[in-house]
């Protein structure tokens, strides 16, 4: 077995009494002594700070960085203003989903941040299509920290004017930090990239507010899902188009139009089969990942793609596919768990509202 | 008569009253699982076999079997836990039991570990 990553605040995270779990080869923590639930409230009401140094963070250098990164995604890139960024897709030629991303305008470049998962194959496909036209610059050295929370612009006054998806550079808490309004959790946030040396004094300072404690990975996956956010490797895959995903907003009419990504024309020719959509078993049994979803006749035609206990609710929700005649809000549907069916619904996504600074 | 409690390897608790089995998951169980929020439990009149599933606890990670410690029919299952699963974190041992089954062979208790033996057994864990 190869010896498992540690991101540069892994130290603090054992201090902090953290249950760490392997994840895409790290050491990370999963949750810490108050436990998922409290962690998830934590974020919705207050400021959960994560560790999310597993992100891989790269740039992409040079004039031509813009138009080479635009064959590879969806999303229009030479549109990106000073100081903006955009969540994106890597899309393959089959029309599947290579990776989502966070692309920023830096100066002189691109800034990505990809999936921890996902960052080899990136990397794999950034070199083999744009080697000659780019610099791809990995920053393996840099951390990554996630403060989510209605608190968190009052952590963090001097980017309390940032809006949604915009960034810039600048010290937090005195450590010189890459700083935007964005997250995985639904709620109002930053997420700061800083250099690893400084991580732990960024960490530190942040958690010595009263407002802010540590959230881990368990919670992380609630607060998203509780979003109607997708997670790679379960709500999308190499074989998941975006439009399958739910995810036709990231691609701008001009990308419609013009088209030169791959599995273009497979994507907006073929109208999707099947749509990710928010589903919930009545009562409190939990729906996970890999259920089969059953139609009124208790066929199965669809699957959960993520599932779990929603602390807002009170109770089970996930996101699953299901044929596009079947998505309606409302719909009744079925949960095969454990052999036996259970009702459920159909519902709108998100399960809690987004609660984003617009500016 | 005192209470004697017995323990599995599989972090299953079971205290004998009235010549029945109370049985819930340890303290210790509910520490590594994390936050339960959900519990299935048997059918009353469910005959199980010593180590087939009884019930499920799922927590906000995962899953996880709950086995019967021996063999029996089920009398009752603890129904606060339908609305309150959290009891199994609060009171693992005590408020937080699943379920109550009348045992078939007073033998099989046997085989269980005693509170001292279960101890030693988690030491050895962590």
């Amino acid at each position: 077995m190869t010896e498992l990553l540690k991101t540069p605040l892994h130290a603090m995270h054992l201090a902090a009494g953290a249950r760490m779990e392997p994840f895409v080869g790290f050491d990370m923590p999963l949750r810490y002594p108050e436990g998922s639930v409290a962690e998830h409230n934590q974020a919705r009401n207050r400021a959960a700070l994560f560790d999310v140094s597993h992100m891989g963070q790269l740039r992409l250098m040079g004039p031509g960085a813009d138009e080479a990164l635009e064959t590879l995604v969806t999303g229009d890139i030479c549109g990106l203003g000073d100081g903006a960024m955009r969540y994106t897709l890597f899309t393959l030629e089959n029309g599947g989903i290579l990776d989502d991303l966070i692309v920023s305008r830096v100066s002189g470049g691109l800034g990505l941040v990809v999936n921890a998962g996902r960052r080899n194959q990136d990397t794999e496909h950034l070199r083999r299509h744009l080697g000659g036209r780019v610099d791809i610059v990995p920053e393996p050295d840099r951390a990554l920290l996630a403060l989510q929370g209605p608190a968190a612009a009052a952590v963090l006054p001097d980017f309390a004017d940032l809006p949604f998806m915009a960034w810039r550079e600048g010290e937090a808490c005195g450590v010189p930090a890459r700083v935007s309004r964005s997250g995985y959790t639904g709620e109002d946030g930053f997420e700061l990239s800083v250099a690893g040396a400084d991580a732990e004094a960024l960490a530190g300072r942040l958690l010595a507010h009263e407002a802010v404690a540590w959230a881990g990975l368990d919670s992380r996956n609630s607060l998203r899902l509780e979003a109607g956010l997708c997670l790679y490797g379960r709500d999308l895959d190499e074989d998941t188009t975006p439009l399958e995903a739910g995810l036709g907003w990231t691609l701008p009419k001009r990308r419609r139009e013009e088209r030169g990504f791959p599995g273009a024309a497979r994507i907006l020719d073929t109208p999707p089969a099947r749509r990710r959509v928010g589903v919930r078993p009545e009562g409190r049994v939990i729906a996970r990942e890999g259920s089969d979803l059953l139609d009124g006749s208790g066929e199965p035609v669809g699957w959960v793609a993520s599932g779990g206990f929603s602390p807002v609710l009170g109770g089970p929700v996930a996101m699953g596919f299901l044929p596009v005649a079947l998505t309606a809000p409302g719909t009744e549907i079925a949960f095969d768990i454990r052999g036996k069916p259970r009702p459920g619904s159909v519902v709108r996504l998100p399960f809690v509202p987004h609660n984003y600074f617009r500016g | 008569m005192a209470v004697k409690t017995y323990y599995t390897r599989e972090h299953e608790w079971v205290r004998i009253e009235d010549g029945a089995a109370i049985c819930g998951i340890t303290d210790y169980a509910q520490t590594q699982l994390g936050d339960v929020v959900y519990v299935e439990l048997p059918e009353v009149g469910a005959e199980i076999a010593r180590d087939g599933e009884a019930a499920v606890v799922e927590s906000t990670k995962a899953a996880s079997d709950v086995y019967a410690p021996v063999t029996g029919t089920i009398l009752a299952v603890n129904d606060r836990l339908e609305e309150s699963p959290d009891l199994v974190n609060e009171s693992a041992e005590d408020q937080g039991w699943f379920f109550r089954m009348q045992i078939d062979d007073e033998g099989e208790l046997d085989e269980l570990m005693d509170e001292e033996g279960y101890q030693a057994f988690i030491e050895e864990l962590d």
